[in-house]
């Protein structure tokens, strides 16, 4: 294997800095696929049929728990991976799980909010709105609770093995997917809640 | 859901097609356990990461899925042979155009493009394999197991009936009650999500695992191709993946997407369908320009013409593939200014594509052409593409497809455009790159008897739609009156759909024949050919090359047998190779049976199913499987061996480095 | 050989008027009669363009005619070429793009010289596989078949009960969709009495194949008198009954005096799609429970002696 050591552990196999390129390429795809549910939730977002439109259950409040939650772990996840790189692995230990404990109260709160819209009758099949509501929110929260069971796994591999050539690259391709993950959550803030509030 | 509506009943045809399923299935089975062959298939095949390997898979799985897209081709041409033919109903028709639409483009085309590229891009850029051979593996079961829930649809549960586009409301649960669109939307889905794996891997393959000194305005063509293809792939397939999400949740879950009542928008889907299906459209035909510009170069003896400006006008065509799906249907009425200005960005295609034909016409000029069998599909392509090409045009502008649209006119055209367009090329590379792969080539005079029959009789059957369509015959009705007038044209094109078929099974035994008996190449450069992958054996030992190839030219192994110099100038070192690995069939096996419980709603067998993949991503998580090394000794041995078989004047090879 | 059956295409165009699309009966079919035959007139062009240089290339410098000792040079490319053969398509392109641009807005308008009459305005709407035409002004509905008067411009607004189908009368004018949540409109005017053929052009399911329709153009008098026959002849068109017609699957051909407008009207305006909430055109249209046994037309036929009549 050749190793170079002028870069950070992460890329410092071929293997691990292809696996790098592969994600960036792979989140690609993913933008792709968010802006194609955007734009589906856009042309929809008006023809609320018989059911509430936006502004008739959205809520601020949770909206900006959810939104403080989320942005909080993709700080502490951005000191977990600078941690890693200083080879501290008792910071990047606590960094780490404090990242998925935010992203799972995220999800908590993004949950109840589900069980709210459902209990005031706007299900994801009452109308066209709600259905590219949900289905948009429901992909940004499957891929956050991926995140979650995937963060969790890597958690016990640093623990078992420290920081390897492994564990340093799943670590920092981890946290350009928790990111992009934050950054998808300020298009649903600004572009469903913001623009459903106002 | 009752057992006979379980089983599709009542068709002699599909009785027949599922006796022949199970006895095929048991022949396959007892052959494998008299032949003591189950270890050398799990082991050879069903586990391999090797490129090669999973090239033929996708190339003998494309094989297959063109015979059963043939059939649906033939059965329809019978139909519609005479007037009010009886011998299909309009269910059964219907379900027929569905599947032969989807299974040749989705199931036949793209494997065979993919397996083409497996095949031949790491040897092309002097790779040892692709950048994660184990994704490679992936991505093919993924395939695998799309394509085989789609065709389960044949017998258990019903085929799709609503076009290979599946035009909503007509594919909802309304309309179409039975699960064959459940089919539509879950196989698809599972096969596009293996292609999204192969589009990542590609790139990284390509832009990261070059052989040193290979800029990338010195890669092959064939290997420009397939990567401004991967990026289309890269962008398109999301969208694909939403809209069958989407599909998937209208049908199974009640959600009003599509529907047509509490703000649900049909049109919706038909915009995000093409939106995915235009650049599909060059998904499968630029790897077929890359193909053409390696065949037509090599058996001209000359460099490829205006090499930069094929690389430019490939780039142009991808950026343009996105800008014009609403010509799919400039009839929804959205008026005079959309449809013109995607009218315009449609004609503009055809300014790069006429490049690359004038292209490759001076790249015959001054050549010395040679007419192989890879040659005359490629010869045979620019004329008959080109027919293709112009009807494209004339179908672009909005006022006149007003008259074309949804008529066999149309279908004549995309038949001009995909057949000698991407079923050309990929048989030529198919005969082209098959001594790499088998280290012989396939009989010469069977193989240009089969492409003199299928080129004329591809004619024979699709020039006649054109004038069909003039005269006012839509596409997919599955009978007409003899007032119509439609029946002579409709009896050619049903002759020439013979004709095609017969040429097809002179290809097959070509194939066969040449297994048996054609002469085994020793060279590894049967056809004299220019780019890296003919400068190692045939077959090609797991390795690819004993040491890695230095590239200084475009069409480096033409420079060094011209020059006498060798590419292959480092010592033999270890090769660090992967292992196989169990993990991506069992991996395709489980979204196969997950897939299957989602098209029925059997939602217990099918969340088991669901976790157990989160379990084989979390096995593959914990793994550490660092590959292995192949010492220097074993690979003397093995190239000693490949070369004691060869003339002695081939001596370009990489032990004497 | 291509060539060959290409130019017995050339042949056919001008000498034949077999070929429906090129044998138009009205100014909008004629323009677009216009442009497919310049384009194909173009396109033949740079056929003949592509085909000579390969019967050139391909004649020239076979190996079999090569010097034993012949080597091709290494060709790079030429910039002048180049340069030629992205031009011409370039103003190709831009000449078929001013064409398309004026041709699609002058089908998309009434016809010229026709802008100064009112237009008959008629509904046509697709409902499993049959067409409705409702005349608003004349107040008077018929089922598959579809009287106008010559000389006239109609408009027809196009929709849907069910998948979308595509409105097609190939002598009169190019196709448009009829689509469940809006109202297409589509201008016509037929110049020539007679009896066209009318069809769904977009695959809407079992039935499809079937789903024809006549349109029948009569001089301006011949078509009052028909509407006046109608009025006498014919009954009214009720709700339940209207109901129980989206229901089946195929009928003949029907009439009545009065429209279904009146009590489901078409999805434009404030019934447009995004407006309304479930009521509009989605019926619970159960293909599966649909019953095939009044595909029987005799007994819903009740006018049809009338047609006939009307016709000769």
């Amino acid at each position: 294997m050749k190793v170079d050591h002028t870069l950070p552990l992460e890329y410092q196999t071929e293997e691990n800095s292809n696996r790098v390129l592969g994600f960036w390429l792979f989140l690609g795809a993913e933008i792709v696929l968010f802006a194609t549910l955007f734009s589906v939730y856009l042309t929809l977002w008006n023809r609320t049929g018989n059911g509430p439109s936006g502004a008739e259950i959205f809520e601020i409040g949770p909206v900006l728990g959810e939104t403080f939650l989320l942005l909080t772990s993709s700080f502490t996840c951005g000191l977990a991976v600078h941690s890693m790189r200083l080879g501290l692995r008792k910071p990047f230990m606590a960094f780490f799980a404090i990242t998925l404990l935010l992203g799972l109260g995220f999800l908590g709160i993004e949950i109840t909010e589900f069980v709210t819209y459902v209990h005031e009758g706007a299900t994801i099949q009452t109308s066209a709105f709600l259905s590219s509501l949900f289905v948009l929110l429901g992909t940004h929260g499957a891929h956050v609770t991926m995140g979650l069971l995937w963060g969790g796994g890597l958690m016990i591999q640093v623990k078992r093995e420290g920081f390897t050539h492994d564990t340093a690259n799943k670590s920092f391709i981890f946290s350009l997917y928790w990111h992009f993950l934050d950054v998808v959550w300020i298009f649903i803030f600004s572009f469903v809640y913001l623009k459903g509030l106002m | 859901m009752k057992w006979d509506e379980f089983f599709v009943t009542g068709e002699p045809m599909i009785y027949g097609a599922m006796v022949s399923i199970v006895v095929a299935s048991l022949a396959i089975l007892i052959g494998l356990t008299y032949f003591k062959k189950w270890g050398w298939l799990w082991r050879e095949w069903l586990t391999t990461v090797d490129h090669k390997r999973i090239g033929i898979m996708y190339i003998i799985a494309a094989l297959l899925m063109l015979f059963r897209g043939g059939v649906d081709a033939l059965l329809m041409r019978a139909q519609l042979a005479i007037p009010e033919n009886g011998l299909l109903d309009a269910q059964h028709y219907n379900e027929i155009f569905t599947t032969h639409g989807v299974i040749m483009i989705l199931f036949m085309a793209m494997p065979f493009i993919v397996g083409l590229m497996n095949v031949v891009i790491p040897l092309q850029i002097g790779a040892r394999d692709v950048a994660f051979p184990r994704l490679n593996a992936v991505s093919f079961w993924l395939f695998f197991a799309g394509a085989m829930l789609f065709n389960i649809s044949f017998v258990i549960g019903g085929s799709p009936d609503a076009g290979w586009t599946a035009y909503f409301p007509l594919a909802s649960i309304e309309f179409s009650p039975t699960v064959g669109n459940n089919y539509y939307s879950i196989a698809i889905q599972i096969a596009g999500i293996g292609t999204l794996m192969t589009a990542v891997n590609f790139l990284v393959t390509i832009l990261k695992m070059r052989a040193p000194g290979m800029k990338l305005m010195k890669m092959p063509m064939f290997t420009w191709s397939v990567l401004i293809t991967n990026v289309i792939i890269l962008f398109a397939f999301p969208v694909l993946t939403v809209a069958l999400a989407l599909m998937m949740f209208d049908r199974l879950f009640g959600t009003q997407f599509f529907t047509m009542a509490n703000g649900g928008m049909d049109m919706l889907w038909a915009n995000l369908f093409w939106v995915w299906g235009h650049p599909e459209v060059y998904i499968v035909i630029l790897p077929a320009f890359g193909i053409y510009s390696e065949v037509i170069s090599t058996f001209s003896r000359k460099n490829l013409y205006g090499y930069k400006s094929m690389v430019w006008s490939m780039i142009v065509i991808s950026l343009l593939s996105f800008v014009v799906w609403a010509h799919h249907f400039y009839t929804m009425g959205h008026g005079v200014m959309v449809n013109g200005i995607f009218s315009i960005t449609t004609m503009a295609i055809a300014v790069p594509t006429g490049v690359k034909i004038f292209n490759w016409l001076f790249t015959l000029q001054k050549g010395r052409i040679e007419f192989t069998t890879p040659m005359l599909y490629s010869l045979a392509f620019i004329p008959i593409f080109t027919i293709g090409g112009v009807t494209g045009v004339m179908l672009a502008m909005a006022s006149a497809d007003y008259q074309y649209h949804n008529t066999m006119f149309l279908v004549a055209h995309f038949h001009y455009v995909l057949i000698p367009g991407t079923v050309f090329a990929v048989i030529a590379g198919f005969y082209y790159w098959f001594p790499k792969l088998f280290g012989f080539r396939l009989n010469e005079r069977q193989g240009k008897l089969a492409f003199w029959i299928i080129a004329i009789s591809f004619n024979v059957t699709f020039l006649p739609l054109f004038f069909l369509g003039l005269k006012g015959m839509t596409r997919r009705m599955y009978t007409y009156s003899e007032s119509t007038g439609f029946g002579p044209l409709n009896l050619i094109a049903s002759i020439g759909a013979v004709g095609l078929a017969i040429g097809f099974i002179v290809l097959v035994y070509n194939i066969y024949w040449s297994f048996r008996y054609a002469e085994r190449d020793t060279t590894g450069d049967p056809w004299n050919a220019r780019t890296l992958e003919w400068s190692t054996h045939s077959p090609v030992p797991e390795y690819n090359f004993a040491v890695v190839p230095k590239v200084d030219s475009l069409d480096p192994f033409w420079e060094a047998k011209k020059s006498g110099k060798t590419l292959f100038t480092d010592k033999i070192e270890e090769i660090h190779m992967p292992n196989n690995s169990g993990q991506p069939f069992i991996l395709g096996m489980i979204f196969l049976f997950f897939g299957f419980f989602m098209v029925f709603s059997w939602w217990v067998p099918a969340i088991i199913a669901g976790l157990g993949i989160i379990i084989m991503l979390a096995v593959r998580s914990f793994e550490r499987d660092h590959g292995r090394h192949i010492p220097v000794n074993e690979i003397l041995k093995t190239e000693r061996a490949l070369a004691n078989r060869m003339d002695t004047d081939a001596g370009l090879r990489g032990e004497h480095a | 050989m291509l060539l060959a059956l290409f130019s017995a295409l050339l042949v056919l165009l001008t000498g034949c008027n077999q070929l429906t699309v090129l044998n138009p009966k009205g100014p909008v079919a004629k323009t677009q009669s216009q442009v497919i035959i310049f384009s194909i007139l173009t396109m033949a062009v740079i056929l003949l363009v592509v085909y000579t240089l390969y019967i050139y290339m391909l004649t020239k410098y076979r190996a079999s005619k090569a010097a034993p000792d012949y080597e091709p040079p290494h060709v790079e490319g030429s910039k002048w070429l180049e340069i030629t053969w992205i031009t011409i398509p370039v103003i190709i392109v831009a000449v078929l793009s001013v064409v398309t641009v004026r041709s699609t807005s002058a089908v998309e308008k009434v016809p010229e010289g026709y802008e100064d009459q009112k237009p008959l305005v008629i509904y046509a709407s697709s409902s499993n596989w049959k067409w409705h035409f409702s005349y608003p002004e004349e107040g008077i509905e018929t089922v598959n078949y579809v009287n106008i008067p010559t000389n006239r411009p109609v408009e027809f607004r196009l929709y849907s009960f069910g998948p979308i189908t595509s409105f097609w009368i190939p002598q009169l004018a190019g196709q448009k969709y009829a689509m469940s949540d809006m109202v297409n409109t589509l201008n016509i005017v037929a110049e020539h009495e007679g009896s066209y053929m009318g069809k769904n052009s977009n695959f809407s399911g079992e039935g499809f194949a079937h789903m024809e329709f006549e349109a029948l153009a009569m001089a301006p008098s011949e078509y009052d008198k028909w509407i006046e026959e109608v009025k006498d002849t014919a009954s009214e068109l009720t709700e339940p009954e209207f109901d129980k017609l989206l229901e089946t699957a195929h009928v003949g051909r029907l009439t009545f005096t009065s429209t279904h407008l009146d009590f489901r009207p078409a999805p434009e305006g404030e019934n447009a799609g995004h407006n309304h909430g479930g009521e509009n055109g989605a019926e619970d249209m159960d293909h599966s429970e649909m019953d095939h046994s009044s595909m029987d037309h005799s007994d819903m036929d009740m006018t049809e002696s009338n047609e006939h009549e009307a016709h000769n």
